[in-house]
């Protein structure tokens, strides 16, 4: 049962890794450069007031 | 035509999810430093003994305690992710802010690597109590992946889970306690004989300063999520201040218990990995055992699990700001995470956690964990000198300024000197790495950092400029 779980250990690791490895060049395919590094640092809202406005 | 309507259904603009609340920075925070109380202070007690550890877990609390107070009031006006590396980059300059980018990513990186190298280890010999051999690498490649895979696909799902795994590792602490009768002095904890004075003399607790900082490496990872927090100017100041004083709590139980249970020569040099785990075996309860059991495993995945998301939005960071590839800068456009970064980042852990002995990987992270402690004054007395009090709002304003800044420093030269001592050949490898670094950044790198854009925040002119 040890050796067992053992291999089900590699194969969860090898099906996890290529799920991800799958989807990141699924996203790379389909959304532009321009939109995937479009992040800006800086915020306007240090205390969440703004969503706290949207929520009354 | 097919082109254009994807183009079309593109978003404009990705920023990482605001979703985290006060617990996911507490749990942040005290889950990558709680393994720290399950396994490694105790070679503080091999340098200076049992009290000569309890010193060290009261002055490198001290440490801690202003490292904690300094980032919060930072970090609840400078809320990018970055943390320290954002702060430096505001405050100071590029090249200190490439730096501490640098210290910040190989202290969670290599932190990481060991935690689920212990993860790995301790499955091996929880198997071996029971009677069967196992090799140890595919579990730590599958704690690995799981945390990988749960980081990638969100930051509120990666930080829930790390409080409630969190919380029961504390729990189980405090299970240990209860179990141990503290109520009963002489029952089952033994201090009274165990306690021997200081088998090295002052040299010794000086030296033992090195490993104290395992009782809390880590806490100032809370900065981390600061652009994914709602409320970053409340959340983050609560979550870390509430995050020391656990860690203070934790690190004060850990030792009452484990040396009123374990003789100082076998705590000093404990081969089986986990002090605590040793101690509730030592009592003979079936019961605490499988409890510390868990909560040693637990401990070793929640500081893996936030290693990873705190090692990644420093790398993320460090992208956008061109002070590395930018490509580094991508955010996922569903799950709305640094998941370039975080791919990148996770073979690396896994080769230093397959191959490289613990005790290296561990002493890495700690030395690049003690030279952003040394920035942290500096940063703070800057922070204070060009926007005093009332110019910008804070989210925290630290008490007795600049009293906890000199007391850092201090504190940081003299664990230096400690960690010198042991480890000499390391800190000044360490410090070559950095220099050569350095030098990349400066003669290479920085022609493309666009320097207009460093200098985020709505702050007015600061003083003196």
């Amino acid at each position: 049962m040890w050796q067992l779980m053992t291999w089900v250990a590699w194969a969860v690791s090898a099906v996890l890794l290529l799920w991800m490895f799958w989807d990141f060049v699924s996203v790379n395919r389909r959304y532009s450069e321009d939109v995937l590094l479009s992040s800006r640092e800086g915020v306007d809202d240090l205390f969440g007031e703004t969503s706290k406005t949207k929520g009354n | 035509m097919a082109d254009q309507a994807i183009a079309q259904a593109q978003p404009k603009q990705l920023q990482l999810l605001k979703v985290l609340g006060p617990i996911h920075i507490w749990a942040l925070g005290v889950g990558i430093v709680l393994v720290g109380e399950f396994m490694g202070w105790n070679y503080a007690v091999g340098k200076g003994g049992a009290l000569g550890a309890l010193i060290a877990c009261w002055v490198i609390g001290l440490l801690y305690t202003c490292v904690a107070m300094i980032d919060s009031e930072i970090t609840s006006t400078v809320a990018a992710a970055g943390g320290q590396y954002t702060q430096a980059k505001h405050m100071i300059g590029p090249l200190m802010a490439f730096n501490v980018g640098l210290y910040l990513v190989l202290a969670y990186t290599m932190l990481e690597a060991g935690d689920v190298q212990v993860a790995g280890q301790l499955l091996q010999i929880g198997a071996g109590n029971l009677g069967h051999d196992i090799p140890w690498e595919p579990y730590t490649v599958l704690a690995l992946a799981i945390l990988a895979f749960i980081n990638y696909r969100g930051v509120f799902m990666t930080l829930t889970i790390n409080f409630v795994i969190t919380a029961a590792a504390f729990a189980s602490i405090i299970i240990l306690v209860i179990g141990t009768q503290p109520w009963n002095p002489g029952a089952v904890l033994l201090h009274k004989d165990l306690l021997t004075g200081l088998p090295y003399g002052w040299i010794g607790v000086l030296a033992s300063l090195h490993f104290g900082i395992w009782y809390y490496l880590g806490i100032e990872g809370t900065c981390q999520a600061a652009e994914e927090v709602r409320s970053p100017g409340r959340a983050l100041p609560m979550g870390t201040m509430l995050g020391i004083i656990t860690l203070l709590i934790a690190a004060a139980l850990t030792w009452y218990v484990c040396c009123g249970l374990l003789p100082w020569e076998y705590l000093g040099w404990d081969n089986e990995l986990a002090p605590l785990y040793d101690a509730a075996h030592v009592t003979g309860s079936p019961l605490l055992t499988v409890v510390l059991f868990i909560g040693t495993l637990f401990s070793a995945i929640a500081s893996a699990n936030g290693c990873i998301n705190d090692a990644s939005r420093a790398w993320f960071s460090m992208g956008r700001d061109r002070y590395l590839p930018t490509w580094f800068g991508a955010v996922h456009p569903r799950y709305r995470t640094p998941f370039r970064s975080t791919l990148f980042l996770i073979p690396i852990a896994a080769v230093f956690a397959l191959y490289i002995p613990l005790a290296q990987v561990i002493t890495f992270s700690i030395l690049s964990g003690l030279l952003n402690y040394t920035f942290m004054p500096i940063n703070m007395w800057k922070f204070r000198r060009m926007w005093p009090l009332g110019t910008i709002k804070r989210g925290f304003e630290h008490p007795f300024h600049p009293l906890p800044a000199i007391v850092l420093f201090v504190l940081c030269t003299v664990t230096f000197f400690a960690v010198y001592l042991g480890y000499g050949r390391q800190l000044l490898a360490m410090m070559a790495f950095y220099i050569i670094a350095s030098c990349w950044f400066a003669f290479y790198r920085y022609r493309y950092v666009k320097r207009g854009d460093q200098f985020t925040m709505p702050w007015p002119r600061p003083v003196g400029y």
